[in-house]
């Protein structure tokens, strides 16, 4: 299988669904002439035109209402923030017409739109622009959230995202953009479902749940812990809302642990929904408290050293794996 | 002004107490002295007195229920007094802990003594410890937690069942066991014999001996007795000829106390007195010095009210020597389990008509064989034996006793 990159991954999905689908369009600040301020959507105005790869001015709340009433009649937007940190000023077009006006419309009206950019830290943006935005969006009854850690799953869940009927928070990562993994051949067509977790490491002695960008802190903690003969298992849900536990729970009945590692802050939101159905679904097969290892509960700082230790480190996981497993 | 009233310690190695019954009823007039209740310790039934006078306002525990010392029971103050603020601070109060208490023969309190630091005796376990449990049948109190604050973790339970996983073999699906909750009684007995059996180093010394002299002398006493409507048995006859050997041997009537040797001044007879669900140990004071016919009214009035459990914990605590006696059920010999600090216990069999050689020819004998268990800190082997020696020589020659 090739490897490409994550952003290279989007472009494809996009590039995929626009041409399987010309109700799909891309609307977005600096999608079109300057091909996507981290990008990802280059090459798509010279494949697509104007009508379909439409700059917009620096109003979120305007475009993102665009989008959601071209969807209400049968238009298949994509939207794209510069980063999810603009989408709060169009936090009420996401909130309560996106997410409702299917409901409301006792089912007459469907939302099919894509709400995607980067989410989370970057490097020292400090805290207006750090956000890890999940905890918002997973909030809210009629949102699908999808936050895909690997460019394979990027492209797959993007692809599938766009298919959807459903209004969809998708988070991307402007730390992951340059990640490399492998993705299906060109011409091979993969739509990753929504709503499944994926196995992304089999081990036998602890299970840790992560996706994002720790999802790779975790990896390489898992190395390292396997170096001490401590084997992790590792699950990326992929899909935050709606939420797959049925590989979690396996793997906790199996292992009789859990870490949870995210980016967002600790307080609420999918970590701590993850934490309560482990407990619930797994309760009687759990040998130790589960733990989180989360984004400090501060505004990011814009000092990198400070902004470092705010994020999960390796450390912390590797911490937190052994106090579960009881390990010295 | 309501108080609250405490379940009080009512022996001084008391952990917990089950509350048997109220004697007193809500809306009662209670008198200082007044009997509130009786409640079950590991020892006895015991009496709840009431330390205050009023009017009982509040009962808040049913009876049967297991309590530790201090737990609110009930709520004494004057009529009709609002006791809304004492309900809310119960329903509040998380159930106090007592300390371990000290073992009675070491340090006997007759006050109830209020509790102090607690100490949980909760058994924390994880949640997969306690399915494994219930499906394995273990006993987590059994268990050795190694996580935090000693919790029992899946490691610990798999160490654990790991010693007798093989016996289950192809044994597959056993039915489970009937579960119990041990009694306190029986807690206490099995805490205090495992102590007992692991630090105690045991050794035990058997000797058979001619009971016919006795038999014949217990049928002239109960003669002499008939009259005044008592009797005295083979028992209460042997826990004599013990008590006059010990007077002689104060090696074996000695305890082991760490680094002192503590030799008796009194001898006071332990007997051992099975009872439903467990034994007790009345204890008959200066067993030497009584007559036969005493020894054998206490034996018999303390057997009766240990059975009811109405022993008093000062009737049962600091013996120096202990009998128990298996011979009603044919056992003709065993070794018994040392009842620390006492330093030995004679077991005594059951009575064999046997054939004996006597001077070149077979004869019929009567036979009863004694062991004796030493706890080998305080009584050497030779000690032991000449202790035996003697005490078979007192019970061959029971004329000896009167001496």
């Amino acid at each position: 299988m090739r490897e490409i990159r994550y952003r290279e991954a989007l472009r494809e999905a996009m590039f995929e669904e626009m041409a399987r689908d010309d109700r799909v369009f891309l609307m977005g600040e600096e999608v079109g002439h300057y091909q996507g301020a981290y990008k990802v959507s280059e090459g798509l105005l010279d494949q697509f035109g104007e009508k379909r790869v439409i700059d917009t001015p620096i109003a979120e709340a305007g475009f993102a209402g665009l989008g959601v009433g071209a969807a209400m009649v049968g238009l298949r937007p994509i939207i794209e923030f510069m980063t999810w940190n603009f989408s709060f000023v169009a936090f009420d077009q996401i909130v309560s017409n996106a997410a409702k006006v299917h409901a409301m419309s006792a089912g007459a009206i469907q939302v099919p739109i894509v709400f995607r950019g980067p989410n989370g830290a970057a490097k020292q943006v400090a805290a207006q622009h750090s956000h890890s935005c999940a905890p918002f969006y997973t909030n809210i009854p009629g949102l699908y959230v999808i936050q895909p850690s690997t460019p394979r799953d990027a492209k797959g869940l993007l692809k599938s995202a766009i298919r959807s009927n459903n209004p969809v928070v998708f988070l991307e990562g402007e730390t992951l953009y340059g990640v490399k993994g492998e993705v299906p051949d060109e011409g091979v067509e993969e739509l990753v479902p929504i709503g499944e977790s994926r196995l992304a490491r089999a081990g036998s002695d602890c299970t840790i749940v992560s996706w994002g960008r720790p999802y790779y802190t975790v990896l390489a903690a898992a190395e390292k812990l396997s170096a001490e003969g401590i084997e992790c298992e590792v699950i990326d849900p992929r899909t935050l809302r709606p939420l797959d536990t049925s590989l979690m729970v396996q793997s906790v009945k199996k292992t009789n642990r859990c870490v949870i590692v995210h980016e967002h802050w600790p307080y609420g939101g999918p970590g701590a929904e993850i934490v309560d159905r482990i407990q619930r679904e797994a309760f009687d097969y759990l040998d130790a408290p589960l733990e989180r290892v989360t984004g400090l509960d501060v505004p990011m700082p814009y000092a990198l050293n400070l902004e470092d230790s705010v994020l999960p480190t390796e450390e912390r996981v590797i911490d937190a794996v052994k106090r579960v497993s009881y390990a010295k | 002004m309501a108080k609250i009233i405490g379940l009080p310690k009512l022996s001084p190695t008391m952990e917990e107490g089950t509350l048997v019954a109220w004697t007193k009823s809500e809306g009662d007039e209670v008198e200082v002295d007044d009997l509130l209740a009786e409640v079950e310790t590991d020892k006895a039934t015991m009496e709840f007195r009431s330390f205050d006078r009023g009017v009982l306002l509040k009962i808040l525990v049913a009876e049967g229920e297991t309590l530790e010392p201090d737990v609110p029971v009930a709520i004494i103050g004057k009529a009709g007094e609002d006791i809304s603020d004492l309900l809310a601070q119960v329903a509040s109060t998380p159930a106090p802990k007592s300390e371990p208490a000290p073992e009675a023969e070491s340090a006997p309190e007759a006050e109830p003594v209020p509790a102090s630091a607690p100490a949980s005796e909760r058994v924390l376990s994880s949640p997969l410890v306690r399915k494994l449990a219930r499906e394995r049948s273990i006993d987590l109190g059994v268990v050795e937690g190694s996580g935090p604050q000693g919790r029992i973790i899946k490691r610990d339970i798999e160490s654990y069942s790991g010693a007798f996983r093989g016996s289950e073999g192809s044994s597959g699906q056993r039915p489970s066991p009937r579960i119990v909750k041990a009694s306190s009684m029986r807690r206490t007995i099995a805490r205090r014999l495992t102590e007992s059996k692991q630090s105690v180093p045991h050794y035990y010394l058997t000797i058979d001996v001619d009971i016919a002299p006795l038999a014949d002398a217990r049928e002239a006493m109960n003669a002499q007795l008939e009259a005044k409507n008592e009797k005295v048995s083979l028992n209460d006859l042997i826990i004599k000829a013990a008590a006059m050997t010990l007077r002689r041997f104060p090696e074996v009537n000695a305890s082991w106390m760490d680094k002192e040797i503590h030799y008796h001044q009194v001898v006071d007879v332990s007997v051992a007195v099975a009872i439903e669900d467990g034994l007790m140990t009345p204890v008959i004071r200066g067993a030497d010095r009584k007559g036969v016919a005493e020894i054998a009214r206490e034996v018999r009035e303390l057997a009766a009210r240990a059975r009811d459990k109405r022993l008093q914990p000062e009737e049962m605590t600091n013996g120096t020597f202990s009998i128990s006696n298996l011979g009603m059920f044919g056992i003709e010999e065993f070794s018994a389990v040392i009842n620390p600090p006492e330093a030995a216990i004679l077991a005594v069999g059951t009575i064999r008509d046997e054939p004996v050689v006597e001077g070149g020819a077979i004869v019929a004998a009567r036979r009863m064989r004694f062991t004796m268990s030493c706890d080998h800190r305080v009584i050497d082997g030779a000690t032991g034996a000449k202790f035996m020696a003697a005490l078979k020589a007192t019970i061959e020659s029971p004329l000896a006793m009167l001496l």
